[in-house]
């Protein structure tokens, strides 16, 4: 073998080669984020009341110019939804990458670990019993009781994979005989409930999007922009996790610190959503998936890719969920699974090498 | 000019000591050491007590190092199939704990090493479509980008044919030589241990068995009891001692 020598011609290649394809990387990103800018202009656009986009983008600039009416369908019933799809998507995606990144498990998410099905119990104990778990208003019961349920259910994980000697794999284990265990419970609670309360249950475990309010998408993003600098932080620590603990720990990276500080942000990522919007299970695993397959693994382009992967699936769903029968907005719940799953199985059979 | 020396070292695995009193004569720069052993011997445990991954007993003394962390350490595991490419790898093992920013020089020294080690043509290959060959490769390449001045490494031609077998052990040697390394190589095959090794350390059952110039501990007295075989030691033609096994010893 040769010793380290002086770069010649052919040895820049590998280092031209490298900015190229970051620079590739980078367009990918801009692209999304352009794709992410005019799904959000279609969904203010999108309902049952029709105005044109001309309309919309002077409601949006200069709101004295167009009527009260199209003013307030824009700014008070359009914009929480379009927003928290945005917000609500970024969130659950990045919790479900960070969780897949540390738990080095392709089926890590919010919906798999238990988060999403604790919270749904959480709020149907609220809707049904009207059992409160913290001392608040009614109208903060379901969402509060959602969160606490939520947010348990990520520490048990958190401290389960703390103990000496759980795999990870152990762990996603646990997570999926949650699922189990809050959905026998949330079944339990349907089966006693009032046909009114049962209802309520069901429509809330569906995920809908109508629920959103301008102080849920501040709490919502403060978390997301409390969290992402943390991660950003950590971002090369993080993609060395993926190479496995001991090499990270071979890098200097101090893996035990970056697991706990990463899992106790994602609990906070993955329960504040899930508390004021329901039960999205898809984008928290699907978005993160996304984002790898296109950009790969390195925290610096994955991190945001993944972002924007779940805000552009969240806010495309929105649409489509307005969009099937004119005048009726289905649970956005239900129509995640059936947007991504097509798109996502045909970027996994195109791509299978890049997958996990 | 580094050096390195275990005194009384051991080794927590869990809350067992899976290594205890280990103390070596002072390693010095340039030197290539061999660590060998039986399986489960306690090679690796010794290796990550220090690197610093586990704790335990006693201390590693390393004196006159440049830098704060001197130690690159090449695990043993290199099966990880993250989605990144084997350049990407290398860069994230050299940034660590620096900005997002990646300068020409960083990439400039990527290339270098990836020359050196004549594994250029996989630098934009999926870590997963590497064979483990390649792998072990680009692991020595990530331990090295980070320009360590003791390199640990575990079993790092375990998967390598015989010609790479050579080379890097020819290369790591060399490394040792002009860049003032110590290089401490777990390794199984005794002849290459004895071919390239300055010193060799025995291990078995957690506790150190001898340490000094390979002629001196690599003995069919200590191949019967280490590793319970019947060999001999015999010179080949270039004048270096091997190990001719004539059966296992019950």
């Amino acid at each position: 073998m040769a010793e380290v020598a002086a770069p010649s011609i052919e040895v820049n290649a590998g280092r031209e080669r490298y900015r190229a394809l970051a620079r590739r990387k980078l367009t990918i990103l801009a692209v999304m984020t352009g794709a992410l800018c005019l799904s959000f202009a279609v969904d203010l656009a999108w309902g049952p009341a029709r105005y044109g986009l001309g309309e919309v983008v002077a409601a949006l600039l200069d709101p004295s110019s167009v009527s009260p009416q199209v003013r307030a369908v824009v700014w008070d019933i359009r914009m929480p939804v379009a927003i928290m799809a945005i917000v609500v998507g970024a969130a659950l995606s990045v919790a479900g990458a960070q969780m897949q990144t540390i738990l080095a498990n392709p089926l890590a998410s919010p919906f798999t670990l238990g988060i999403s099905a604790a919270a749904s119990f959480g709020a149907a104990l609220a809707i049904v019993t009207s059992v409160s778990l913290l001392p608040v208003a009614a109208g903060m019961l379901v969402p509060v009781n959602a969160f606490i349920m939520a947010l348990i259910a990520t520490l048990f994980i958190h401290f389960i994979s703390q103990a000496r000697g759980v795999s990870v794999q152990t762990v996603v284990l646990l997570g999926i005989a949650l699922v189990f265990t809050f959905n026998a419970l949330l079944a339990f609670l349907q089966y006693l409930a009032s046909e009114q309360a049962l209802s309520a249950v069901v429509f809330w475990t569906m995920g809908s999007l109508t629920k959103a309010t301008w102080p849920k998408i501040w709490v919502t993003l403060a978390v997301l922009l409390i969290a992402l600098p943390l991660f950003a932080r950590n971002a090369w620590a993080l993609t060395a996790i993926r190479l496995g603990e001991d090499k990270a720990a071979s890098f200097g990276v101090n893996v035990r610190r970056i697991r706990l500080e990463t899992m106790l942000i994602i609990s906070l990522l993955a329960a504040v959503p899930v508390s004021f919007v329901g039960t999205i299970g898809f984008v928290g695993l699907v978005g993160p998936h996304i984002a790898r397959m296109i950009l790969g693994e390195d925290q610096r382009f994955f991190l945001p890719g993944s972002i924007l992967s779940g805000a552009l699936l969240l806010s495309l769903t929105s649409i489509v969920s307005k969009s099937i029968i004119p005048g009726v907005v289905f649970p956005i719940g239900i129509i995640t699974a059936l947007v991504g799953v097509p798109f996502f199985f045909s970027l996994i059979l195109s791509n299978r090498s890049r997958s996990w | 000019m580094v050096a390195l020396q275990l005194q009384s070292v051991g080794a927590y695995h869990g809350r067992k000591l899976f290594v205890e009193g280990v103390t070596t004569p002072m390693m010095k720069s340039g030197e290539m050491i061999a660590v060998i052993g039986p399986n489960a011997a306690g090679k690796s445990t010794l290796f990550k007590r220090i690197t610093g991954i586990l704790k335990g007993p006693g201390s590693v003394v390393i004196d006159g190092a440049r830098r704060g962390n001197a130690i690159g350490y090449m695990p043993q595991d290199t099966s990880a199939n993250a989605v990144l490419t084997v350049y990407e790898s290398i860069l994230l093992a050299r940034k660590q704990g620096q900005t997002w920013a990646v300068s020409d020089g960083d990439l400039r020294f990527i290339d270098e090493i990836m020359k050196a080690l004549n594994i250029t043509s996989i630098a934009f290959r999926d870590l997963g479509a590497l064979s483990g060959g390649q792998r072990q490769l680009v692991s020595i390449a990530q331990a090295l980008i980070r320009e360590p001045e003791i390199m640990l490494m575990d079993e790092p031609t375990s998967a390598l044919d015989l010609h790479r077998q050579v080379e890097v052990l020819d290369f790591m040697q060399r490394q040792a030589r002009t860049k003032g390394m110590i290089v401490l190589i777990a390794i199984h095959d005794l002849n290459q241990a004895l071919r390239f090794a300055d010193k060799v350390l025995v291990i078995a059952n957690g506790r150190m068995r001898a340490c000094g110039k390979p002629r001196d501990v690599v003995t069919a007295e200590m191949l019967r009891e280490v590793y319970k075989i019947h060999a001999r030691i015999e010179k080949c033609s270039l004048d270096h001692d091997h190990v001719i096994v004539d059966g296992t010893a019950h």
